[in-house]
């Protein structure tokens, strides 16, 4: 008798010890677009891993610091065409053990991702879709977003324009979905904020290429005429997300007058230009292991990345569920060099975060503006607010 | 850590800022006691004690008026501010290197260090000539720095490359490296120089660092972005600042784990403005202060209790913060608002702002 329980005990031991010696193991997946978008000027136009090159370096940090901890972060990359179900992709990842997904696909496909991964408890972070109905209407308990809303950018750039008391806005919208979307966000920041949107006009897109041998003629004529006869205003506000004509307006407004929204004042996530906040020494550590500059999807998909780290190294599980809840909870924050910690909406699961607003060479403004506050947290200034959501998370 | 250099115990009184005796005076006259200001300082003049064979000594009553050197790191300016802490004023600026953070002066006080980041070098001004005349070899970007107790070697977070440089002052080279987490910054020597801790702001630990073996012997999480290590002169507490978690880690050096945490709140502040970077604690370590960055305050921390006492309203973003010798001041830098707070000790209130370069950052002050 005293014989087996001394002989169990010593089996329980060396299988403790042997638990220990076993790092904790963390699969991450990164499903991305297979196709890239189209833009006005070279300098924009996305590098093959865009998005996936910031989840590896928060894998390289989480794995630093894994070191300690006996901690083992991986990722597997997969890529989705457009208007393609992606359930079979995030099966086939699942079944390799992966049970973090990032995604940067359109709402409906990130929806039927979320759908597939429901059975398998696996979670998702969204950091490319910027829709604010999959926080509202089409929200989900395990998806959490790293991209911000469009709300969220459109209020961060309009608590700039009336910090300037630049508050008659003239709208240009173009004629795709997402820009409606866009300057439907714009509206309401404008009349949240106390600016006047004087006009608002439609920028067809007829077609065509954007790069063209002697293009550049015809659009100095074409924006001066497609801008005459407006109200006086301000500043003119784009919503183009499908790159057709913003980044022609700067310079080429028939009245002297700034840009921003969609080109000129651009507020995002992320921009190359941001070294406020420590941010310097990311860029750098970006620079030096992928040879470019890091864009605001590498650094939605860095924070989605850093999260599980940061959730894993303070709870020491690798349960994705056990993350999940601690994630959502009051002690989680992610420092993300951006001057204040992010945490996350726990109505929606959006991660609070400052808007940049960027010009292209260097960072104008942060937002939240000083003097837009707010009972809970100023950084709820930005985007819909818990009263007005609509998501019930499930 | 700019004022890790050992401080002296706290010195007799320069007679220079007493009254001067002036010759031919009545001999048994005693001018009242009574305070006069100058820039700002209270002085108590002398009380002359005569003897009977009629000669007058001063004999000194009050005075706080030692004057050491304070060099301030401006980082945006490029430059260290030198300040005359009796005065109160600055009276001298040396031109460095690109981006000067992280400053401490050697224990032999020949030398200020500054780590100039975008230099990738830690840059050495003579104190007697005021004037860079060497370099040490650290590794990219340098922030912050700690010399052991014998004042020859110096250990140094590199924050771009995951290591902690420790290099020969004397020989101005480099003998090795220890890689610790991601973002290196605040580094802390146990008063016996026996442990070294970085703190990783990445990583979010204090790595307890050998300094005989120059290995990791322990890993203590903290809250986010942790920015600077301080420990008690007694080596009894290790503090650590969090930068984005806000708090205030007290962790046991022996067992290796936090025992305590300090909160701050201050009423009409929001939390996500109170971030705590620099310490210091004073020798007895019965107080602590804690610079709380962009909330522009300094937190008086009970050494006991760890209860906050008071916080203490001083410049914009402020960061280090370092004492005289003698502990009867406090300076803080100011980033913000380019300027550098005079803190009373005793009487835990802020006395001056004296202006300072662009982007003051760090601070660390002479022994004489």
């Amino acid at each position: 008798m005293i014989r087996a329980v001394i002989f169990g005990g010593l089996i329980l031991l060396l299988t403790a010890m042997l638990a220990r010696a076993e790092p904790l193991t963390i699969k991450i997946g990164y499903v991305g677009r297979a196709e890239k978008k189209a833009t006005i000027s070279l300098l924009d136009y996305p590098p093959d891993n865009d998005g996936v090159a910031g989840a590896r370096l928060a894998l390289e940090d989480n794995n630093t610091t894994g070191k300690f901890l006996n901690q083992r972060f991986s990722l597997e990359e997969a890529r989705v065409k457009a208007g393609t179900d992606p359930t079979d992709v995030i099966l086939r990842l699942a079944d390799h053990g992966i049970s973090f997904f990032i995604v940067d696909l359109p709402a409906d496909m990130l929806l039927k991702a979320a759908d597939a991964g429901r059975a398998r408890g696996l979670v998702f972070f969204n950091a490319g879709a910027i829709d604010d109905r999959l926080r509202e209407e089409d929200c989900r308990a395990d998806v959490i977003h790293t991209a911000p809303t469009r709300s969220m950018l459109a209020d961060g750039l309009a608590q700039y324009l009336v910090f300037k008391r630049w508050l008659r806005w003239l709208l240009v919208v173009g004629s795709h979905d997402a820009d409606k979307l866009y300057a439907e966000a714009l509206r309401r920041a404008a009349s949240r904020f106390g600016a006047k949107i004087v006009e608002q006009r439609v920028f067809e897109d007829t077609g065509g290429a954007r790069r063209t041998d002697s293009g550049l003629a015809q659009i100095q004529r074409q924006i001066p005429l497609f801008l005459q006869g407006a109200p006086a205003h301000d500043v003119v506000v784009a919503a183009d997300e499908n790159e057709v004509f913003a980044a022609y307006l700067p310079y080429r407004t028939r009245d002297p007058r700034p840009v921003a929204g969609s080109a000129g004042l651009v507020p995002k996530s992320w921009d190359a230009a941001h070294d406020q906040w420590g941010a310097n020494q990311l860029q750098n550590r970006f620079t030096q292991m992928f040879s470019r500059r890091m864009t605001a999807l590498d650094m939605q998909a860095w924070s989605a990345a850093r999260m599980i780290g940061e959730a894993a190294a303070r709870i020491n599980s690798a349960d994705p569920q056990a993350l999940l809840a601690y994630m959502k909870g009051p002690d989680f924050g992610l420092a993300a060099f951006k001057g204040q910690k992010l945490t996350l909406r726990d109505w929606n699961l959006q991660l609070r975060q400052p808007i940049l607003l960027a010009d292209g060479r260097t960072i104008v403004s942060v937002s939240p503006q000083e003097g837009f506050l707010h009972q809970f947290s100023e950084l709820d200034t930005l985007g819909i607010d818990r009263p007005e959501t609509k998501c019930r998370l499930k | 850590m700019e004022s890790r250099v050992r401080r002296a115990k706290a010195r007799s009184v320069a007679p220079t800022k007493a009254s001067p005796f002036e010759a031919g005076r009545a001999h048994f006259a005693l001018p009242t006691l009574r305070p006069f200001y100058m820039n700002g300082i209270r002085y108590c003049e002398a009380i002359w004690r005569c003897t009977v064979v009629g000669i007058c000594v001063p004999f000194l009553l009050a005075g706080d008026a030692q004057a050491y050197k304070a060099y301030v790191s401006n980082e945006k300016s490029n430059t260290i501010s030198i300040i005359d802490t009796a005065e109160r004023k600055v009276v001298g600026t040396i031109k460095v290197g690109q981006r000067p953070r992280g400053i401490a002066i050697t224990r032999d006080q020949k030398y200020v260090l500054v780590a100039v980041g975008d230099d990738d070098t830690i840059q050495m001004i003579d104190t007697a000539t005021n004037k860079v005349v060497d370099t040490l070899p650290s590794g990219p970007d340098p922030e912050l720095f700690t010399d052991d107790p014998s004042g020859r070697l110096l250990y140094v977070a590199n924050e771009n490359d995951n290591t902690v440089t420790i290099i020969d002052i004397e020989r101005r080279t480099r003998l090795g490296d220890v890689e610790v987490g991601v973002e290196p910054e605040g580094m802390g020597l146990s008063p016996d120089g026996k442990i070294l801790v970085n703190t990783s702001e990445t990583t979010n630990m204090a790595h307890f660092i050998d300094t005989a073996t120059r290995k990791i012997v322990a890993n203590v999480l903290v809250d986010s972005r942790p920015r600077f290590a301080q420990f008690k002169d007694d080596g009894s507490e290790l503090w650590v600042s969090s930068e984005i978690g806000g708090t205030v880690s007290i962790i046991d050096p022996v067992k290796h784990a936090v025992k305590g945490k300090i909160n701050f709140a201050i009423p009409g502040m929001r939390q996500e403005a109170i971030q705590p970077v620099g310490i210091a604690i004073t020798h007895d370590g019965k107080t602590g202060f804690v610079a709380l960055g962009p909330a522009n305050r300094i937190a008086v921390i009970d050494g006991a209790t760890h209860q906050v006492q008071k916080y203490l309203l001083v410049g914009q973003r402020v960061w280090h913060m370092a004492f005289t010798p003698d502990e009867k001041y406090l300076l803080t830098t100011n980033g913000v608002s380019n300027d550098v707070s005079v803190i009373d000790v005793a009487a835990l209130k802020v006395i001056d702002t004296i202006q300072v370069g662009e982007l003051p950052w760090g601070v660390a002050i002479s022994q004489h």
